[in-house]
């Protein structure tokens, strides 16, 4: 550590103002601080300040995605393991997860923090240490066969027109990731959907076992099957869906290894509980709803059960979250997680044509926070308006 | 005719005043009818006719339309002019006409056209009107004419109809971009063109 404290040291010089590299100050201002807690002081007025900044909000926010990465890299594997009849040996499974996901991780970080650093060179900010949460969670909601270049372009998407022009990390109206998903879901839907596309090497139709099926358990859902199998027709138990080893987007998979996070999220206390409690209670309500009215198997469903499928848990844990494009007011984020659990279920369930309802429903959502947190203000200012005049008379 | 006043009620629409990047006007149709560029085209040429025409016709009568009518006698010599334009592609390209659909009949509607006999033909001659409505329909035109050919160029791989993206592309794994099919990508595109605009001009810029 020491060592690399003098290192920075020595190279400081060149990055300040008048340095020879000072064109590049943002750059180096960046891995300074990743590297390091800033030594900068507040030097007027009164502030308070809170211990963590926000790059370690980011780093924790990190830690806690890694168990869905990791469960992501080990399920990738063994779906594609089952799916091509080989013997499921653990390491060779981890060897071929890595294969398919790595490459997701780097061109999602290097795309996203290429245009990040960029757009910080050229305003001459600082650069934003959101995408580093972003460019984990990007490989993590999208299939795992999707084309490095249609990911590409994807990051370059979200990250321009999601974030950067509205001003960078904090200002951005729509999560970023889920804007990049979106992208995909409308430009290449063929990548997105389907049954082909969610275990590695299967969309090229690399020998896959008689009889074997990759659809997702949504798919199998909207398809009008009211008992989920897996790829093989056998039956899976509510405990197969809660660890998730079937087919799907990367990381979304596992409920269990997103609760782990969630577990971090909340004691740390940066992930806000009344999001989440909320979401669960909106996804709860329209699933007991739908149950009392269903007259399909997809309504059907049992209301718990919708917690387990799709991308309801993760974007429950790591995109409802988001603090940049939630609702602000303690009140407006019980609005705000219970709408966006109603509306995922509603989406899911009576549009089958869009299976992912979570995504469409925390976008929605997104654009509509300000709004809530706008009315929620403007009604507690009424109220204390009513107080005041009581005590006048 | 073409002092340099006059040249510039024509530039400044299609530049710096433009009827959709800095106006907002002409949205809906511009999200309508950009998917291909063919369209765009016919679209582009029909309004600059419609606002041309109409401006001169209203600038004519400018003095004789009694004020608290004026918007029926705007709305009937627009209407009539649309209509022509509606018979004409009709008649001589079917085909784009039945593409464009409603949207030649709802230039009647489009807020550049009656904007500028409100802002500009009820209080000028007729000649100004005449290249002013002409400019303002090329500055709308050429809006039209970049982001369809965007469009089109990502989300079909062709310009005009014709392939310009080498079949080796797609089969080397190259996919068209279904949301450039999309009316949001129009807007988008849209949005980029006002983005670089106010960052070429800063004077557009508004607080």
């Amino acid at each position: 550590m020491k060592f690399l404290r003098k290192q920075i040291d020595k190279i400081k010089p060149k990055f300040e103002e008048g340095g020879k590299l000072h064109f590049l100050h943002s750059t180096f201002d960046a891995f300074e601080t990743f590297l390091f807690v800033p030594n900068k002081v507040t030097k007027s007025g009164a502030h308070i300040r809170d211990a963590i900044d926000m790059k370690r909000t980011m780093t924790v926010v990190l830690i806690a995605v890694m168990p869905a990465l990791l469960f992501g890299i080990y399920n990738t594997g063994l779906q594609h393991f089952m799916a091509s009849g080989k013997n499921l040996e653990f390491w060779p499974m981890i060897g071929y997860g890595l294969m398919k996901v790595l490459p997701l991780l780097i061109v999602s970080y290097g795309v996203g923090l290429a245009i990040e650093f960029a757009f910080a060179q050229f305003r001459k900010h600082e650069v934003n240490e959101g995408y580093l949460v972003t460019g984990m969670l990007i490989p993590l909601i999208v299939p795992v066969d999707i084309p490095l270049w249609t990911l590409a372009i994807a990051v370059a998407f979200a990250v321009i027109i999601g974030k950067e022009v509205f001003g960078g990390t904090g200002m951005n109206i729509l999560n970023p990731a889920l804007t990049a998903r979106a992208f995909l879901f409308f430009a290449y839907p063929s990548w997105m959907t389907g049954d082909k596309v969610w275990i590695g090497g299967m969309a090229k139709g690399m020998g896959v076992v008689d009889g074997f099926s990759g659809e997702t358990v949504l798919g199998q859902a909207a398809n009008g099957l009211n008992q989920f199998v897996n790829g093989f027709g056998q039956k899976l138990s509510n405990w197969d869906l809660f660890f998730g080893a079937i087919p799907g987007s990367v990381g979304e998979t596992s409920t269990l290894a997103i609760l782990i996070g969630a577990v971090i999220l909340l004691i740390s206390g940066i992930a806000s509980w009344r999001i989440m409690f909320s979401v669960l209670l909106g996804g709860a309500v329209m699933g007991l709803l739908l149950n009392a009215f269903a007259v399909n198997p997809l309504m059907e469903i049992p209301w718990y059960q919708h917690f387990l499928i799709g991308g309801f848990a993760f974007g429950m844990v790591f995109m409802a979250t988001d603090p940049v494009t939630g609702a602000q007011t303690n009140k407006g984020k019980y609005i705000y997680g219970f709408l966006i659990g109603f509306m995922a279920i509603l989406i899911r369930v009576l549009n089958p044509a869009y299976p992912e309802g979570m995504m469409l429903a925390i976008l929605l959502l997104n654009v509509f926070a300000p709004l809530i947190d706008h009315l929620v203000v403007q009604s507690n200012i009424k109220k204390r308006i009513k107080r005041a005049k009581i005590i006048k008379e | 005719m073409f002092s340099k006043k006059n040249l510039k009620l024509v530039t400044d629409p299609i530049n710096k005043n433009n009827p959709i990047t800095v106006q907002v006007l002409g949205i809906c149709s511009a999200l309508a009818v950009t998917v291909k560029l063919e369209p765009a085209i016919v679209m582009a040429l029909s309004v600059t006719v419609v606002t041309g025409l109409s401006n001169f016709v209203i600038s004519l009568l400018r003095n004789t339309i009694p004020k608290r009518i004026r918007i029926i006698v705007q709305l009937v010599v627009i209407a009539t002019l649309v209509i022509i334009v509606d018979q004409f592609l009709k008649a001589y390209s079917f085909d784009v006409s039945k593409q464009l659909s409603v949207f030649v009949g709802l230039i009647i509607t489009n807020c550049i056209v009656m904007g500028r006999l409100e802002a500009f033909a009820m209080a000028n001659k007729p000649l100004p009107s005449l290249l002013d409505g002409i400019g303002n329909g090329l500055g709308y035109g050429a809006i039209l004419v970049i982001v369809a050919f965007f469009r089109e160029l990502f989300g079909s791989g062709t310009i005009l109809d014709i392939k310009v993206i080498p079949q080796a592309f797609y089969e080397a794994g190259y996919m068209n971009n279904g949301f450039f099919i999309l009316p949001p990508m129009a807007l988008i595109i849209i949005g980029i063109i006002i983005w670089l605009q106010r960052g070429k001009y800063k004077e557009l810029i508004e607080d």
